[in-house]
């Protein structure tokens, strides 16, 4: 029994604090797959776009977490924290750029839904294979 | 005029063009017309003084707003990047010479709509030519595919689904590219590509640059429509009106490829690709087989432009072939390849235009020998662009894949070998069977009118074969003329090319 316990243990702590470390990560993973997924898998052009979207957040996002320091405050020299310690320090270039991650984003989603209007109007239809066979 | 401001001319020229044709568009069309060739012009002009100082002085490093790389961005112009530049430039140039008619022909009220796109397209395709940071260079990849997006939405009636499908994979390309920078930016700290190529070497054995490395090639490739990720390419062209499709063809996939260069010879070193990673190797293999794919599916297409789409998959591949041999013989094969195919599918792309310009549609099943009596100059034109794509001597499209040869003979990869000489038997199959129809097929017999049965049958006979010339306009005519003689130019003119042109980009790691 004991045996039994510490061979669970040791598959099991590893794989704990693997997750612990790392949650963050494995969630923008399943993001970024349940995205990709939509996008190929689904049907429906507007279930299409969302899981195009989830795709841009999760890399958004990725950025973001990975900005991320414990313990870590302002982004700028600030006297009183003094320069001995460089992990007191945010780096802002990530946060800086990830803004401009997220107006491509939006652009890109506000030509989507202008294609997908424009789809709808002439073919009166968002779901693929119908709109193939009227296409033709 | 101060030579160390002209990579931003280069990109701050087309911006102000995007800006000023609406503007001057709502009093007049013409106006935009003019000033999206102005534009163009100006940038054509810097990127040749900027290839002539390049290669006089050495490179050019400008500093956007005065903030020194590796902290702020940096515009890089050196032979390989000024080249490109002149060739984005000098195509757009013709294109939109030809495009003047062609819009109004194809769509009159959305003139404005694509000589603004057009301008802002070429923007951002400058702008990822000239970048030295990788943010940089995925905020411009995004402006040029947005742009292009657009301009495919513009066409006929199918077109805004395939520029859909071409916006989500698109989109998913540049995700790709940009998870890929998020690792090496945490491995490196910097975006800056010449910081990075410096610190790289220290991080070899890192996962987190390989998965990086991986990821950008992924998502370059996406963009570059590389063999299993074309899917979007050819419904995107064949459906976009040829206006946009002569735009995108030649230069959209071109620039695509070139960050591949610039990723994998310039920020990285190449050893590392090519023995450690396969990268290289796993690139120039599936445009290996790109090769042909393209050109089997093109040979089995009935349109014209379906078939010139499928073919630029296929030539993709040869760019993809030269990356993988990553040695000088490739570089240059790939780099001469680029260029050759630029004029060439701008050319043939043209034939199509100027096909429904004025016989109302492209089907390769419906051409018979009238053609060759209506348009001889555009016949021709497609012919010698044609043979120049099969790669016979003394034409252009020979000479890149003389040098792919012999890079692949230098490296004794015989299956590279064998692809390009299979490619090339593919491509004739599939153009000897337009220029067939173009010039030998007979035309089918019109019916006399019952009513009235002509008394001299042989007086009929010579009625229906002759037929008027009836060739397209000169502002189509001359684009379609100049870049088809351009191309035995080009082929005579290639050793001088490859000496003074493409010998001072290979980099000395190489």
């Amino acid at each position: 029994m004991t045996e039994l316990m510490e061979n669970y243990n040791g598959f099991l702590v590893p794989a704990i604090s693997f997750i612990q470390g790392y949650y963050a990560y494995l969630f923008l993973l399943a993001l970024f797959t349940i995205g990709l997924y939509a996008m190929m898998m689904k049907r429906n052009l507007m279930k299409k776009i969302m899981g195009m979207s989830f795709i841009q957040s999760a890399t958004i996002m990725f950025w973001i977490v990975a900005a991320y320091k414990e313990d870590a405050t302002v982004t700028v020299y600030h006297q009183p924290l003094g320069l001995e310690n460089p992990d007191l320090y945010l780096n802002p270039l990530p946060h800086t750029l990830m803004l401009t991650a997220i107006v491509v984003a939006v652009v890109t989603l506000g030509l989507s839904f202008a294609l997908i209007v424009a789809i709808y109007r002439r073919y009166q239809t968002l779901d693929e294979p119908l709109l193939l066979e009227r296409m033709q | 005029m101060n030579t160390l401001q002209l990579p931003i001319l280069i990109i701050i020229a087309f911006l102000f063009g995007a800006l000023l044709i609406p503007l001057l568009g709502y009093f007049a069309r013409r106006l935009g017309y003019i000033t999206a060739l102005i534009a163009t012009a100006l940038s054509l002009f810097f990127s040749i003084s900027g290839l002539m100082h390049v290669l006089s002085e050495g490179r050019i490093s400008y500093h956007l707003a005065g903030w020194m790389p590796p902290f702020g961005i940096e515009l890089i112009l050196d032979p390989l990047s000024a080249f490109m530049c002149v060739l984005i430039t000098g195509i757009t140039f013709v294109v939109l010479i030809f495009s003047g008619r062609m819009v109004e022909h194809e769509t009159p009220d959305k003139t404005i709509s694509y000589y603004t796109l057009t301008m802002l397209l070429l923007a951002g395709l400058c702008g990822m030519v000239l970048t030295g940071d990788l943010f940089n260079l995925y905020v411009f990849l995004e402006i040029a595919a947005l742009a292009g997006y657009a301009l495919v939405a513009i066409g006929d009636k199918r077109a805004p689904v395939a520029a859909f499908r071409y916006l989500t994979l698109g989109t998913v390309g540049a995700a790709f590219y940009l998870l890929g920078v998020a690792f090496i930016f945490i491995s490196t700290g910097s975006l800056n590509m010449g910081d990075v190529f410096k610190v790289l070497p220290l991080l070899e054995d890192s996962r987190a640059v390989i998965v990086g490395l991986t990821l950008i090639v992924l998502g370059i490739g996406l963009k570059m429509a590389l063999f299993p990720m074309h899917a979007w390419m050819p419904d995107a062209y064949a459906y976009a009106s040829s206006a946009a499709t002569a735009l995108l063809a030649p230069i959209g996939t071109k620039v695509a490829a070139y960050v591949l260069f610039r990723v994998m010879f310039y920020m990285v070193d190449p050893d590392f690709l090519r023995h450690d990673l396969h990268i290289a190797q796993i690139v120039g293999y599936l445009g290996a087989i790109g090769v042909l794919w393209g050109s089997i599916l093109a040979i089995c297409q009935k349109e014209l432009k379906l078939m010139l789409a499928y073919s630029s998959v296929a030539q993709v591949g040869y760019i993809a072939v030269g990356i993988g041999l990553a040695s000088p013989l490739g570089f240059i094969g790939a780099i001469l390849h680029a260029l050759n195919h630029a004029c060439m599918k701008a050319c043939l792309f043209f034939v199509s235009g100027s096909l429904r310009f004025k016989v109302g549609h492209s089907s390769i099943t419906d051409m018979n020998n009238s053609l060759r009596k209506t348009m001889p100059w555009t016949s021709a034109a497609f012919v010698l662009a044609a043979i120049s794509m099969i790669g016979l001597p003394p034409t252009a499209g020979f000479f890149s894949k003389w040098y792919l040869a012999l890079g692949a003979i230098e490296q004794s990869n015989w299956i590279f070998l064998g692809v390009l000489l299979v490619s090339t038997l593919l491509n004739a199959a599939y153009f000897f069977k337009v220029i067939e129809r173009m010039y030998l097929k007979p035309q089918p017999r019109v019916a006399a009118p019952s009513e009235e049965p002509s008394e001299d049958p042989v007086q009929e006979l010579t009625d229906t074969t002759h037929v008027n010339r009836n060739e397209a306009p000169a502002s189509i005519l001359l684009p379609t003329l100049t870049l088809s003689l351009s191309l035995l130019v080009l082929g005579l003119a290639n050793a001088w090319i490859v000496t003074h042109l493409i010998l001072p980009m290979i980099p000395d790691w190489l």
